[in-house]
């Protein structure tokens, strides 16, 4: 088997008494949608702030495609091809759409350490920005404040600016957090067609999206993966279920 | 962008009072007032260097008036040991403002928030305490600088009008650098930060490295100041560096509007010119003073840049 693209290998964190990850280990494959699924606290977000580079493990480690990435700063991961979204969404407010993107692009296009010309005037800056506002279906919005989108564009947005950076590997926080019916089926579709480009961890609690785009899933309850497998294995896994019909004790004794 | 506004409007009457200020001077023989302005001039420079760092970069620094003594003691002290070419006076002014900035910026930016504000303001203590103890060039009384530094007779200091026209152009000068920077990549990293550190670590920028160089850039500008300043009092004493001069500074950025390119000009020169005038009315002008201030920047977000730009939609 070929060397997978994102390799975790038995990551450890702990708050105080509580341990957040428990020897999570899990492998994702180039070209692969790989989702993260579990209940309330399970440990989600604080595994993939390990990912991203945000909260350092105590063991364990992360590589990316073949290299050790578990104690490299979040800038630097992101140089090597990891884009990431935000559970809440984190952009720049009072910069406009196109901007936001423009120095996603701007961040992979040599150092920033120019004085003089007007950044906003870079053709392949403002270029790249367009194709991937373009992508998620925002470019009549590229010049608007961000503080003034909606919600949904918003979501959107964050994608476009993880794109511009062209990873290798997406990180998504609950890209459908907080979206309306519509908003989250155009979300899916988009992912659909993102998935064709990019590999993808999706971190995320709506079943329905998460059952329709994963080629795998990875159940994550009390920070340990108690499954790992296609949609169909994961929605026949008995421990699954008992999980998310929320009896965790059982769960727990199987580890 | 193009259109015609009220602060564009004011700015342009600001700037050509300015540049004619010798002239009304000359004419009507009033030395007093471009004493007066050249002083304006040099703090609005100070101020507009703040801008860069407090305003575009979201840094509040308040151990800015630091830079106001390294510049001024640079000149006063290579003048003292007999170096009175400004062509060493004021390289040397600006690389030991820049090598500051450079350690206490490393320093600084370890921290942020409240801690940043704390710790800035410490530093710049500290460089009032070592000028303090400087036997040699005067302690706490400060330096007499007999002689303005020389430019081997392609300016003269000691004339008033050439003088207030070198302050002038090097106001300009910052002013015009801090506009191209500003849309440079390198400003709307620095404004990103701003905005948010977060989003722009994730997307692959290494934070502390930009906010440091924007750091010497903005020391190495108000080292300037601090050259002209000296040059301009004929002394330098460490109370050019004591805290409230730093608070001076912020009150003007903050007055005239953060993040604006004009804002801290027009902040100087209103704070300044309040504070001259009101002096001569009472000497209680402090009380009149600080009231005015807290109405404009409780009423007046983003200063009298804001207001006027809120006259012009109004």
């Amino acid at each position: 088997m070929a060397e997978p693209l994102l390799r975790v290998e038995k990551l450890v964190r702990r708050f105080g008494g509580i341990v957040a990850t428990d020897n999570v280990s899990l492998d994702v494959a180039a070209g692969e949608l790989h989702a993260i699924i579990g209940p309330n606290g399970a440990g989600k977000t604080t595994l993939i702030s390990q990912l991203t580079g945000h909260l350092e493990p105590h063991s364990g480690s992360v590589s990316l495609a073949g290299r050790d990435i578990t104690y490299l700063p979040a800038y630097r991961r992101c140089a090597l091809g990891l884009a990431r979204s935000f559970q809440i969404t984190s952009l720049l407010l009072d910069f406009t759409a196109a901007d936001n993107v423009a120095l996603a692009a701007q961040a992979h296009a040599g150092h920033s350490f120019r004085f003089f010309a007007n950044a906003r005037k870079e053709k392949g800056l403002r270029d790249a920005a367009h194709a991937a506002l373009d992508r998620v279906g925002l470019l009549h919005r590229a010049e608007v404040v961000v503080s003034r989108l909606s919600h949904g564009e918003r979501r959107e947005l964050e994608l476009a600016v993880a794109l511009a950076s062209k990873p290798k590997l997406l990180l998504l926080d609950e890209p459908m957090a907080g979206l309306g019916v519509t908003e989250s089926q155009r979300m899916v579709k988009l992912l659909q067609e993102l998935r064709k480009e990019v590999s993808i961890v999706l971190v995320e609690h709506d079943m329905p999206a998460v059952f329709a785009l994963a080629d795998r899933i990875s159940v994550l309850v009390y920070g340990r993966v108690i499954a790992s497998g296609d949609p169909a294995a994961i929605r026949a896994n008995d421990d699954v279920r008992r999980a998310y019909l929320g009896d965790q004790h059982v769960v727990t004794h199987h580890g | 962008m193009k259109a015609f506004t009220v602060s564009k409007a004011v700015t342009a009457l600001m700037l050509a009072g300015l540049v004619l200020l010798p002239l009304y001077s000359q004419l009507s023989g009033n030395i007093f007032i471009l004493t007066l302005f050249t002083r304006i001039v040099i703090l609005a420079l100070a101020a507009a260097s703040l801008n860069l760092i407090m305003g575009f970069g979201g840094m509040m620094s308040f151990g800015h008036a630091a830079y106001l003594g390294i510049g001024g003691y640079a000149v006063g002290m290579l003048a003292q040991e007999g170096v009175g070419s400004g062509f060493i006076q004021f390289p040397v002014a600006l690389a030991a403002s820049a090598t500051y900035a450079l350690v206490i910026g490393a320093l600084s930016l370890r921290t942020r928030g409240v801690y940043f504000i704390m710790i800035t303001l410490a530093f710049a203590q500290m460089a009032y305490y070592v000028a303090s103890g400087l036997a040699r060039y005067g302690g706490d009384d400060g330096l007499t600088v007999y002689k303005r530094s020389d430019f081997s007779g392609l300016i003269n200091l000691s004339n008033r009008t050439q003088f207030y026209y070198l302050c002038l152009a090097c106001l300009f000068a910052v002013i015009v650098l801090i506009w191209r920077i500003a849309n440079s990549r390198f400003g709307l990293v620095l404004q990103g930060l701003r905005s948010n550190e977060q989003r722009m670590q994730a997307i692959g920028f290494p934070a502390k490295r930009y906010q440091l160089v924007c750091f010497v850039i903005s020391g190495t500008m108000c080292g300037l100041a601090g050259a002209l300043l000296a040059n301009n009092t004929d002394f330098v004493s460490p109370a050019v560096m004591y805290w409230t001069r730093s608070g001076d500074l912020m009150v003007m950025v903050i007055l005239g509007g953060m993040g604006t390119l004009f804002g801290p000009v027009m902040g100087a020169v209103v704070f300044l010119l309040l504070e001259e005038f009101l002096s001569q009315i009472t000497e209680y002008w402090a009380l009149i003073m600080g009231p005015l201030l807290l109405l404009i920047v409780l009423f007046g977000r983003g200063g009298i840049m804001g207001l006027l730009g809120r006259l012009n939609r109004g």
